[in-house]
């Protein structure tokens, strides 16, 4: 009988210790291990920047569940990365609030500062632009997140400078 | 008339809130709170404080304005030996808050978290759960850290963890952060998201109080609902009856967006007039613009014009006039924004968040898009008008799976009835009357605006 070599990859070394115990202790607060999965590709994510094929793999196997079943989830959110990001993602808000006030001709200046258009990442790595729905703060619109920073009554200038001040920043990574 | 709803001036809710640092525990205490916990827990049954929520008149906060206590009643009672008791249940605060011009529950999340976590205790203590969840939208990063600051203060307190406050009531209580999607704020989509799931509503029935979380009971509230419990628990049914002078109880955070004066939002108590938001807390239109029109509760609430300024900010005063008061928050349309392209923003961001579980939504949403964006353009023609009215139609209640269709067909709906001239003219002068360039500039966005996803 012929046998056919099968080559297992073991995930699990992909992931590093503290990313595991990370998703572990998630996955102790769950009912099941699968119930972890999105804050398991935001801690990968916060690691790595974004969520490769890779590290897709090894989630669903860290976690025991289909990696098709991860993918579903990880492609229907929209803060779940499934390229390469910058290392700065701005999240601009295009909903109502904002749009009234005018996030448009916010989103030209940024687009121009940076020669990019949206879903698209500078050739530095430093800015990916993304817009976002509502941020939760239409009184003080138009609005962009960067990070964990949200940043409020953006005019064309004041957005193009808070991105000269974060381009002048060293490396920084939360 | 407005004299009798101006004779209160409470604010429970936000009272004590402080955006720049929350009151710590200690603080919190000084304020009178864990009163409202310590009550429910200490000296009620738990069919007690059923008993007062439901008899407190308080309505769901998170849009629909389903009676909290009627809600909590459909949740299976067992005795503590009951071998059919379904061992968990669960208590889940629906922190969400997407809906665009929806920003109240961030003021209570950031500036006051310990209120919620008291009334978290209170509800689940009510209907019997011994877990609950914080389902919190993933941009509401200083929320997060707020929350779990004053959830880690509670459990060394021991107002959460094992027999609090030496009871035989026991809680665990966690943040769940989203990774952004609308639809989680659904509240079956949000358990399926919670359990690890894609995350598209579930059929109803059965209904999550019975079959919900890891198909247990459970509970889906939204936070500012909950944040009323310590105040109803502390001061009693008819203090919070009071608040109100109208068959609506307690007070309701309103808000407004848009181009007027002084944005914001202010707790008031239940039913000031659409005028009195307006023109008396969002200061009126800033000068040199006049009111065109406004969305009373949110994106996925019919427009209401000048007629209806008098209409005052209740659940069924305004739905008398043909809207719903929603989430509370005014999103003021001026004269010199295109109600079109107001509308195709809207229908946008539908589109972009439908789960696609459901074809009239999946495919009828960026049909309209397509069509908006159309007669926005000047390249419509009147028979663009009837695809829309049929697409409400296609769209509307009963016709799909959860309420996010039909929520998306009511700005829609309002703008052909209020706004139809608008629709005429950019049809019949092949363009947009309103600064035509920004116009165009605006119906070019968001095109390819999450495509890492
Ligand atoms: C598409 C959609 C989004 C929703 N988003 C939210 C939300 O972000 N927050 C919320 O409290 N309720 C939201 N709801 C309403 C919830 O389904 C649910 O009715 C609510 O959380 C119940 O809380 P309540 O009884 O305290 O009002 C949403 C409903 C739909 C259809
Ligand atoms: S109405 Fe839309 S969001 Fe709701 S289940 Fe259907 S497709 Fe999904
Ligand atoms: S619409 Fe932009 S923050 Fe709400």
């Amino acid at each position: 009988m012929e046998t056919i070599d099968t080559i297992t990859i073991d995930y699990q070394h992909y992931l590093t210790a503290n990313e595991i115990a990370a998703i572990e202790h998630e996955a102790s607060i769950m009912e099941t291990r699968e119930a972890a999965g999105i804050e398991a590709l935001k801690v990968v994510q916060a690691h790595r920047g974004w969520v490769s094929d890779d590290s897709l793999y090894a989630i669903s196997d860290l976690l025991a569940m289909p990696v098709a079943q991860l993918e579903g989830v990880a492609t229907f959110y929209n803060l779940i990365y499934r390229q390469a990001v910058g290392e700065y993602v701005i999240h601009l808000c295009d909903s109502i609030a904002c749009h009234l006030m005018a996030t448009e001709d916010v989103l030209t200046a940024i687009k121009q500062h940076l020669q990019i258009d949206y879903g698209q990442t500078t050739t530095d790595g430093k800015f990916t632009l993304l817009s976002n729905a509502c941020l939760g703060g239409c009184d003080k619109a138009p609005v962009m997140m960067i990070g964990a920073e949200h940043y409020e009554h953006l005019t064309p200038e004041s957005a193009v400078e808070i991105l000269q001040r974060l381009a002048a920043k060293e490396h920084s990574h939360e | 008339m407005s004299d009798s709803w101006q004779s209160s001036n409470i604010k429970p809710l936000t009272e004590w809130v402080n955006l720049q640092q929350p009151p710590t525990y200690s603080e919190y205490c000084q304020h009178g709170g864990y009163q409202g916990a310590k009550h429910a827990v200490l000296e009620h049954t738990p069919n007690e404080v059923l008993e007062i929520v439901k008899n407190s008149g308080l309505k769901g906060r998170g849009g629909a304005g389903f009676p909290t206590g009627m809600k909590w009643s459909f949740v299976p009672m067992f005795a503590e030996d009951d071998e059919n008791a379904p061992g968990n249940k669960y208590l889940v605060a629906n922190a969400d808050e997407m809906e665009p011009g929806t920003f109240k529950d961030r003021l209570l999340l950031e500036g006051i978290p310990h209120q919620l976590v008291e009334a978290m205790i209170i509800a689940g203590y009510t209907i019997g759960a011994n877990k609950a969840y914080i389902f919190l939208r993933g941009e509401y990063h200083l929320a997060a850290k707020r929350l779990q600051q004053a959830i880690d203060e509670a459990y060394q307190e021991n107002w959460l963890g094992e027999k609090i406050q030496g009871s035989k009531y026991s809680l665990d209580l966690y943040v769940h952060c989203s990774a952004g999607r609308y639809i989680c704020g659904e509240e079956t989509a949000l358990i399926n998201a919670l359990e690890g799931k894609r995350a598209n509503p579930r059929a109803k029935p059965p209904f999550p109080q019975v079959v919900g979380l890891f198909g247990k009971p459970t509970i889906v509230n939204n936070v500012e609902t909950l944040s009323n419990l310590p105040h109803i628990l502390k001061n009693g049914i008819e203090w919070f009856q009071a608040i109100a002078p109208n068959s609506d109880a307690g007070s309701k955070i309103y808000g407004a967006c848009g181009r007027v004066k002084t944005p914001g939002l202010w707790e008031l108590p239940m039913g000031p007039t659409l005028r009195e938001v307006l023109f008396d807390y969002a200061g009126g239109m800033q000068d040199g613009l006049n009111f065109r029109g406004l969305l009373p509760g949110g994106a996925s609430t019919d427009f209401l014009v000048a007629e209806h300024l008098d209409t005052p900010m209740d659940y069924d005063s305004i739905a008398k006039v043909g809207s719903r008061l929603g989430t509370g928050g005014l999103i003021v349309l001026d004269d010199k924004n295109c109600p079109v392209a107001m509308v195709l923003n809207l229908m946008r961001f539908f589109a972009q968040e439908s789960c696609g579980w459901c074809t009239p939504c999946r495919d009828g949403t960026p049909w309209a898009v397509e069509v908006l964006t159309r007669i926005e353009h000047g390249k419509g023609s009147i028979e663009d008008l009837d695809t829309l009215a049929k697409l409400c139609d296609f769209m509307w209640i009963g016709k799909t799976h959860c309420a996010l269709a039909p929520g998306a067909v009511e700005p829609l709906r309002s703008a052909l009835k209020y706004f139809h001239d608008d629709f005429l003219q950019h049809i019949e002068q092949g363009c947009c009357r309103y600064d035509p360039e920004s116009s165009a500039k605006r119906t070019q966005v968001a095109t390819a605006g999450r495509a890492v996803s």
